[in-house]
This record gives C-alpha cells, sequence and structure tokens, in this order.
C-alpha cells in the first residue's frame, strides 16, 4: 500500500490520558493495573480501570449519549488536542471528506445492564431514560465522535472483538486510497461492563493474580478500558509515523481459542510486512497481542517465531494497560507510534519467570534506540487477525 | 477526486418475511402484488458442524444460510472470498440473556453465551464451518448497516481487484430490548461481488439523495423496518432484467447509489 500519513494521535487508558503519561509510564515501567472492583462487580481480579470519567462535564445537547464508554471517548477527543487536529482537517478537505471508523466489542451496554435491574415490575419494561441507540448499539461510539466533531463522511463501527480497532486502520486507508475520502478518524473505545468481566471470568481466562503475558507461570488476562484515536490524512507534509501495512485473516479454527500453530495470524503478519515492502529484519519492535492466557501467548509466539525468527525485539504492554479488548488494537498502535517517536522499545511488565516454550525476543527491559519500522498485532474472538506496520516519520 | 466503484454481482441470496430463497423470491421483488408477508423461517444450517449448530443462534444460522446461498449461486468456493458481515446488532436473544442473567445476584453467565455475544459471531461461525482463513470485518451502523456493509465491500472487492461476501443480517429483539429497538422479523441477504463479470453495478457516494422507496406498501414498510431490508430496492433491480438506478438510505449524507446494468 502507499504509505498513508498518520498526522495526529492520542489514548487514554489506565495509564493516564495523552500521550505524555503514557510514554512516561512506559519509560518507568509503571503498570496502570490495580486490584479493585468495578460498579457492583466485586471479582477480585486486577482491572486496567480510567479514573474520573464521571466528573467529566458532559457536552451540552448530546446528553442522550451519556454513558462511559462515550464519556471514555470524549476524554479522548479532548487529549492531545485531537478534536483541533480534527477540525483542521475538517477545514482542509471538508466534513464529507472526512471518514469516522472506530473499533469497539461492547460499547455502551453497560447502560443496559444496568437498566435491566430497574425493569418495571408490572410490565417488564426497560426504564425511559435508556437511550439504546445512543449508547448500547454497536454503532453509538462511532455515531457520537461523528456527530461531536461534526463530521459528515463515511463511518462505521467495526466490531470483531479484540482486533476491532487495528482493523479500523485498513477500512479507513483503503477508503483514501481509493478516492471516497481524504482523511479518516480511527480509532477505538472500550469501557469496562459486566458483559466482559463476568464473561471472561466464566470462560476462566481472566487471571486472579496481574496479567503476566509471556510468563511461565501466567492464568490469564486482566481486563481494561481504553479510547485511541488516530488521524490519517493524505498528503500530509509533517507525520507522526506512517501507516506503512494492515493484514488481516481468519484462523476458522475456534470461536474463543486461537489456531495452536498460530497459522492466521502469521498470516495477518506476513500480509503486513508484504503491504509495507518491508522483510521481518526491517522491523525493529513488535507490539504483541500478549493477552497473559496459557494458549493465546503459545500461538502468537509460534506465530511470531515463524514471521520474524528469535531476534526482533517484541513485548505486550498489556501488563501495562490491562487488555482493552475493542480498544486494544488502537491503544497498541499508538504506543507503537510512541515507540517509533521516542525510539523506545517498551518491556512487557510482570514478568516473573520468562516462559521458556515462547521462543522470541521479549524485552524484559527497556530497550532504547531509533526504529525505521514497528508492527503491532491485535486477535480476536471468532480468529479474527490483524497485523499493523507503521514506519517512522523522519 | 470522486471515485466511483464499478464491479459486479456473481450471486444473490435472500432469507425474510415471505422471501424463502432467492429463487421464488426474485419474481416476488418483480411483481410485488403477488409477495405475502409471512413470518421469515429460518432454516437449520446444514453447513455447520454439530457442536457448533447446536450454538449458533438465529443470527448466525440466517447469516450462515444465505451466506452458503449465495457462494453456491455464484458457483465460487467460500473458503477463497474475503468477507463482509453487517448487522446494527448481533445476537439480539444472546444478548437478552446475558442481561438477564446479570441482573441476578448470582450472575452465572454461560461461557457459550458469552463467547456467541461478540459482534462477529456469524462472522466466526462462517469461517470455521467453511474453514475459510480469508480476512474477514463485520460492521455496524445501526439502521444504515446495509449501506455502510455494501460501500466496504464494494470498496474490497474493487481495491484488491478480488470477490467478496457481503452478509447483511438483522435479527428482532426479545422484550424488553425489542421496546426500544423494534425490528418485526429477520432478514437476511448476501451478494458475492466480483471485480469482473457477473451483473454489472457501479456504487457511488449519493450524498443527501432521497432513498428508493419500494413500489409496493408492504415492501416499502419492510424496508423501513428491518436495517438489513433497506436493500430491498436494490434487490428488486437484481431481480429485474433492466438497467435500474437506486438509492439506498444510508448515515445521514450518505446514502449510496447503485446504477445496476442490464443483465
Amino acid at each position: 500500500m502507499k504509505p498513508l500519513a498518520v498526522t495526529a494521535h492520542t489514548l487514554v487508558s489506565a495509564l493516564g490520558q495523552g500521550r505524555a503519561a503514557t510514554l512516561a509510564a512506559l519509560q518507568l515501567g509503571r503498570s496502570g493495573l490495580q486490584r479493585i472492583d468495578f460498579e457492583t462487580a466485586a471479582l477480585g481480579t486486577w482491572l486496567g480501570l480510567v479514573d474520573g470519567l464521571d466528573e467529566l462535564d458532559w457536552p451540552a445537547g448530546l446528553a442522550a449519549f451519556d454513558c462511559r464508554n462515550n464519556r471514555l471517548a470524549e476524554r479522548g477527543l479532548r487529549s492531545d488536542g485531537f478534536a483541533d487536529a480534527v477540525q483542521r482537517a475538517c477545514a482542509r478537505f471538508g466534513a464529507g471528506r472526512v471518514g469516522v471508523f472506530l473499533g469497539t466489542s461492547t460499547s455502551g451496554i453497560l447502560q443496559t445492564e444496568l437498566a435491566y435491574r430497574r425493569r418495571d415490575p408490572a410490565t417488564g419494561a426497560l426504564p425511559a431514560d435508556l437511550h439504546y441507540a445512543q449508547t448500547h448499539n454497536t454503532y453509538s461510539v462511532a455515531r457520537y465522535v461523528r456527530q461531536r466533531l461534526g463530521l459528515q463522511g463515511p463511518a462505521a463501527v467495526v466490531s470483531t472483538a479484540c482486533s476491532s480497532s487495528a482493523k479500523v486502520y485498513g477500512q479507513a486507508a483503503r477508503l483514501i486510497e481509493i478516492g471516497l475520502i481524504d482523511a479518516a478518524v480511527v480509532g477505538g473505545v472500550d469501557s469496562l461492563c459486566l458483559t466482559t468481566l463476568y464473561g471472561f471470568s466464566a470462560l476462566e481466562l481472566v487471571s486472579d493474580d496481574i496479567c503476566r503475558p509471556w510468563d511461565a507461570g501466567r492464568r490469564g488476562l486482566s481486563i481494561g478500558e481504553a479510547a485511541a484515536f488516530a488521524l490519517l490524512e493524505r498528503d500530509a507534509a509533517a507525520p507522526q509515523a506512517w501507516l506503512l501495512g494492515c493484514g488481516e485473516s481468519s484462523d476458522g479454527h475456534h470461536m474463543s481459542s486461537p489456531h495452536p500453530e498460530g497459522a492466521g495470524a502469521a498470516m495477518a503478519m506476513r500480509q503486513a510486512l508484504a503491504q509495507a515492502g518491508l522483510a521481518a529484519e526491517d522491523v525493529g519492535y513488535v507490539n504483541l497481542h500478549g493477552t497473559g492466557t496459557p494458549g493465546n501467548d503459545t500461538a502468537e509466539a509460534r506465530a511470531v517465531q515463524a514471521v520474524f525468527g528469535g531476534h526482533t525485539p517484541c513485548s505486550s504492554t498489556k501488563g501495562h494497560t490491562g487488555h482493552t479488548l475493542g480498544a486494544a488494537g488502537g491503544v497498541e498502535a499508538s504506543i507503537a507510534m510512541l515507540a517509533l517517536q521516542h525510539a523506545l522499545a517498551p518491556a512487557g511488565l510482570n514478568v516473573q519467570q520468562l516462559d521458556p516454550a515462547l521462543d522470541v525476543n521479549y524485552l524484559l527491559h527497556n530497550q532504547a534506540g531509533p526504529l525505521r519500522a514497528v508492527a503491532s498485532n491485535s486477535f480476536g474472538f471468532g480468529g479474527s487477525n490483524c497485523c499493523l506496520v507503521f514506519g517512522a516519520a523522519a | 477526486m470522486t471515485a466511483t466503484l464499478n464491479l459486479g454481482v456473481l450471486g444473490v441470496a435472500v432469507l425474510g418475511p415471505g422471501l424463502a430463497d432467492w429463487d421464488s423470491a426474485a419474481p416476488l421483488l418483480r411483481e410485488p402484488a403477488r409477495w405475502q408477508r409471512q413470518p421469515t423461517v429460518v432454516p437449520a444450517p446444514a453447513l455447520l458442524p454439530a457442536t457448533e449448530r447446536r450454538r449458533a443462534g438465529l443470527v448466525v444460522k440466517a447469516s450462515v444460510a444465505v451466506a452458503d446461498a449465495a457462494c453456491r449461486a455464484a458457483g465460487l468456493a467460500p473458503a477463497g472470498l474475503a468477507t463482509v458481515f453487517t448487522s446494527s446488532t448481533g445476537d439480539p436473544a444472546n444478548c437478552h440473556a446475558m442481561c438477564e442473567a446479570l441482573a441476578t445476584a448470582e450472575r452465572l453467565v454461560s461461557p457459550t453465551r458469552f463467547t456467541n455475544s461478540v459482534h462477529n459471531v456469524a462472522a466466526g461461525y462462517w469461517h470455521i464451518a467453511t474453514q475459510s482463513v480469508a480476512a474477514s470485518t463485520s460492521l455496524g451502523a445501526f439502521d444504515a448497516s446495509f449501506a455502510v456493509g455494501l460501500l466496504e465491500a464494494a470498496v474490497q472487492c474493487v481495491h484488491a481487484a478480488a470477490p467478496v461476501l457481503l452478509v447483511a443480517c438483522d435479527v428482532p429483539y426479545p422484550e424488553p430490548l425489542h421496546g426500544v429497538r423494534a425490528l418485526p422479523d429477520t432478514l437476511a441477504l448476501a451478494l458475492v461481488l466480483v471485480p469482473q463479470g457477473g451483473r454489472g453495478i457501479t456504487v457511488a457516494l449519493a450524498g443527501d439523495a432521497a432513498p428508493t422507496r419500494c413500489t409496493h406498501d408492504g415492501l416499502e414498510a419492510l424496508r423501513t423496518q428491518i436495517p438489513a431490508a433497506r436493500a430491498l430496492p436494490l434487490l428488486q433491480a437484481l431481480a429485474g432484467d433492466a438497467v435500474a438506478h437506486v438509492v439506498i438510505e444510508g448515515l445521514d449524507g450518505q446514502a449510496l447509489a447503485v446504477q445496476v446494468d442490464a443483465a
């Protein structure tokens, strides 16, 4: 593919608001995970919670959209001047030429979960203050962002579980390349809710300990929440980074377990490299999907080994942020770009004993040095795989 | 730079109220006076392995049925096709059962229910059933889900110069969610899009253009009631032989114009 400029990007996670807070946490090797309850869910697990969302002043005229997921989106739009950057793109190209493509897995379903506790005792009806279309519906977060930013271009939510907000980069790039739009807001937003907290527990994929990707004793993931946004623009003068490739594949194997050899994952990585016109050795850092479940990390290690061999530095940053599910692809795209911009390949956290069976160069210490290109893996339920490759701006 | 997308439709399938399959639906779509609205009957999906068949909800069954039928009509092996699934929501009955369980003190959620709660549930089952490792995306855009899915599938088809399977499916919620999002019935359709050959179509963004209505009152009601049924004017055009121009309702300011060439 033709390199596509990323002219702005930002993220909000348990590490804090914006790029500086995120970079500082990466540099210090600080995790944002805490052993904490969410709402009435006292599961005793570690969570990557974003503080202060309830206190955010909510934009007038958008009351129906008010929910945790859109509040998280709003926090993201206010970070690193992102909304202003979008306005500049809008002025440059026109609102109808700027698209919105966002990933989420559960959008604002928390609103409906809470509403089910307040059903009318006589009729069973949901309370009248539940705004389904603006909060619970899968599309609601893209609808909110499109309306909030006054954009009129094509829009969609991609919801392919935990690969969602990586795949939006590919979708936007295709529309720009083919000439239907000139710029796009991409990224993802996923917020804590009972569906995922209890659902992943039911599948026995949540660790009772802090998540320890790549550790020999890893016992599962820690759930987090996040918003991440990037602005892609045609013919930009001063990009933050270049999107060079977006590889996508399916496992066709199982709904909730990866292909044991990571065959689909490897295919996505190879396709991303081919689009980027890069050889595996050109990539200086791979941000792994690295959820910390025994099966996921094993399959991904095999795939990375098959494509990159055992030398390319790689790590999972889910020990920092938790697994932010539908936002993970966007969060880790942003972290990958921070790695390029600040010449920092971040170490994975919470490793007590590296799993010797995972035969890749997993970073236990931050590694400084210029990076030319980086890759970011995102895989989801349903066997959905995506790999993004970014190149340095200069 | 304004792009129009030139491609072809090689296979069509539909499953909806009074529309059992494409072969029986096409004559009814040409002469809607003969169409009678009957509740959608979703067949048991022969394509799914026994375990998946047991676990599959209605959105999976209906999506797999039309996807399979469209591939057969196109004469293309499913395993080679990139897929675009689009739906206003995922599996609604599953969502209701999850929300109900989460509102109890025990909060007992079944692992299968949670697995089936992902929006890409139909895509996942389809790729497992067909052992397809091709790329797949699952989109949602509320009432505009069909237009958004068609645009993405057409873009992929032209961009990669490769066939794409588009599957649109919407299934009603049970109460109480039905009270806040009322879909009267299930409607699913699938199109196999090809870069060359097939019935020629041209897809373009159409701004604020008014959507084409169905001239038949009953079909027009259906069109406005189910997101996937926004495709009905296009299906009517594909059922006929003549050149046709239809505008498909999309997001605000994002209607989609489709020219269908003569058969």
